[in-house]
């Protein structure tokens, strides 16, 4: 009992947090301090998700939404003008207006949660029912890969789309680089850079590998590709001109394409579009990941970089480490 | 109220916060902060509704929706980021139209 009521103030104090630093990154006048609480927001939604028993959502969360997210922001910030950084506040009238009418808002958004029953079971029995079917034992993976894995091909297309949306608005600075390029390199970056870049692959790829069984999978392995990528890019490495064409580009879209083109492959025999035969689910689910990380890895990586890396000259990308796995 | 209620609830309340920041504040980049509270909000209730089934496993469908939510959300807040810097860019201002000073 003792452990019980612990546990329920853990869990109070973990939720005023979470609404604390929301309300605070929204409200702080300084856009710089409001990124800073919104990456602190994004761990404590991690903590958020191990107590709800969804340590695969933690590890995605810590890794994109905490982030990839705030080196992102972070970016976009230091691309800004000086001069409107900061925000002028609202008039009380119109906040406290707002106010009321969502306070309305969550008073009937939580009557009608607390009127659902206390106990469902959802999907969970027919997800465990058929868990020997698809090839890996992590249930999580199994929705992902398998049965419900036309969300995750969109997925991989949404990533390309915002990718080609990126592409397509930047470069129209091409006078102004998005990061002070100097020939001096912080020393310490550059060795901390050295060290990590060659772990976070090789967490990637054991992420990547222990998906089938436990909390892990294509999204966060592709997630920690993209941190090593990031810390690439920030330290002034370039990627040499012949990879940032066509080299480039089929890293992007292989992940897509194998999916593709793995659903296609059992049509022929019998199967419906991405119905894999169960005897060889759990290779192909690898397959499927490995492409999938590798392309999810640099699209995010090419995301933080904003623009198309010229395909000669200063700007680069964690391309290297794509080609020669 | 069991932890699968109390997140839930947390979620709500996350969810109008980003929405009352979304409406509220004219800066773009505020504006992204806020859409990521307000989904953050959305996984929140999601996740923890799916606990609700005691010291069994949860369901796993929501989970992978969630994960596959956090991915598309990293997309479009990446794409609504270059926006704004487009956007800064033509304008000198990171605002909607209606919101620019004159």
């Amino acid at each position: 009992m003792e452990e019980i009521n612990v546990l329920l103030l853990f869990d109070v104090v973990l939720g005023l947090t979470l609404v604390w630093l929301a309300w605070q990154t929204l409200s702080s006048l300084d856009l710089f301090r409001a990124i800073v609480l919104f990456i602190a927001f994004g761990l404590l939604m991690a903590l958020a998700w191990v107590r709800l028993d969804a340590p695969d959502v933690a590890l995605a969360e810590a890794t994109i939404g905490a982030g990839l997210t705030g080196a992102l922001l972070l970016s976009a910030l230091a691309q800004l003008s000086a001069s409107q950084k900061n925000e002028t506040k609202p008039s009380l009238f119109i906040r406290l207006t707002l106010g009321v009418l969502l306070f309305f808002l969550v008073i009937a958004l939580a009557y009608t949660v607390l009127s659902l029953p206390t106990k469902a079971v959802g999907l969970s029995v027919e997800v465990a029912k058929n868990i020997e079917l698809s090839g890996v034992s992590n249930p999580v993976t199994a929705v992902l890969l398998n049965y419900r894995s036309y969300d995750t091909l969109l997925e991989l297309g949404v990533l390309l789309l915002a990718l080609l949306g990126v592409w397509s608005l930047g470069g129209v600075s091409t006078n102004k680089s998005s990061f002070p390029k100097s020939s001096f390199v912080n020393p310490v970056l550059d060795l901390v850079t050295r060290l990590l870049v060659p772990i976070f692959i090789l967490f990637s790829g054991y992420l990547l590998w222990v998906g089938a069984f436990a909390p892990g999978g294509a999204f966060q392995a592709g997630a920690v590709l993209a941190a090593a990528g990031v810390l690439v890019f920030l330290s002034d490495w370039y990627l040499p001109s012949k990879y940032s064409g066509f080299a480039l580009r089929l890293v992007l879209v292989i992940g897509l394409v194998w999916f593709v083109s793995m659903g296609f492959s059992f049509v022929l025999l019998d199967n419906a579009f991405l119905e894999y035969p169960p005897e060889f689910a759990g290779g192909l689910i690898l397959l499927i990941e490995a492409a999938a990380t590798l392309s999810i890895g640099i699209s995010l990586a090419a995301l933080f970089l904003g623009r198309e890396p010229a395909t000669k000259s200063d700007s680069n990308i964690d391309i290297d480490t794509g080609v020669n796995k | 109220m069991t932890p699968a209620f109390l997140y839930a609830l947390v979620g709500i309340v996350l969810f109008s916060i980003g929405l009352y920041g979304l409406i509220l504040y004219k800066h773009l980049l505020r504006k992204i902060l806020a859409i990521n509270i307000l989904g953050s909000g959305v996984f929140l209730v999601m996740v923890a509704l799916a606990d609700r089934i005691g010291d069994a496993v949860p369901d796993a469908v929501p989970h992978a929706m969630v994960i596959t939510g956090i991915v598309v959300a990293v997309s479009a807040t990446a794409l609504a980021l270059a926006l704004m810097l487009r956007v800064n860019e033509e304008t000198g201002q990171a605002v909607l139209p209606e919101d620019r000073e004159a």
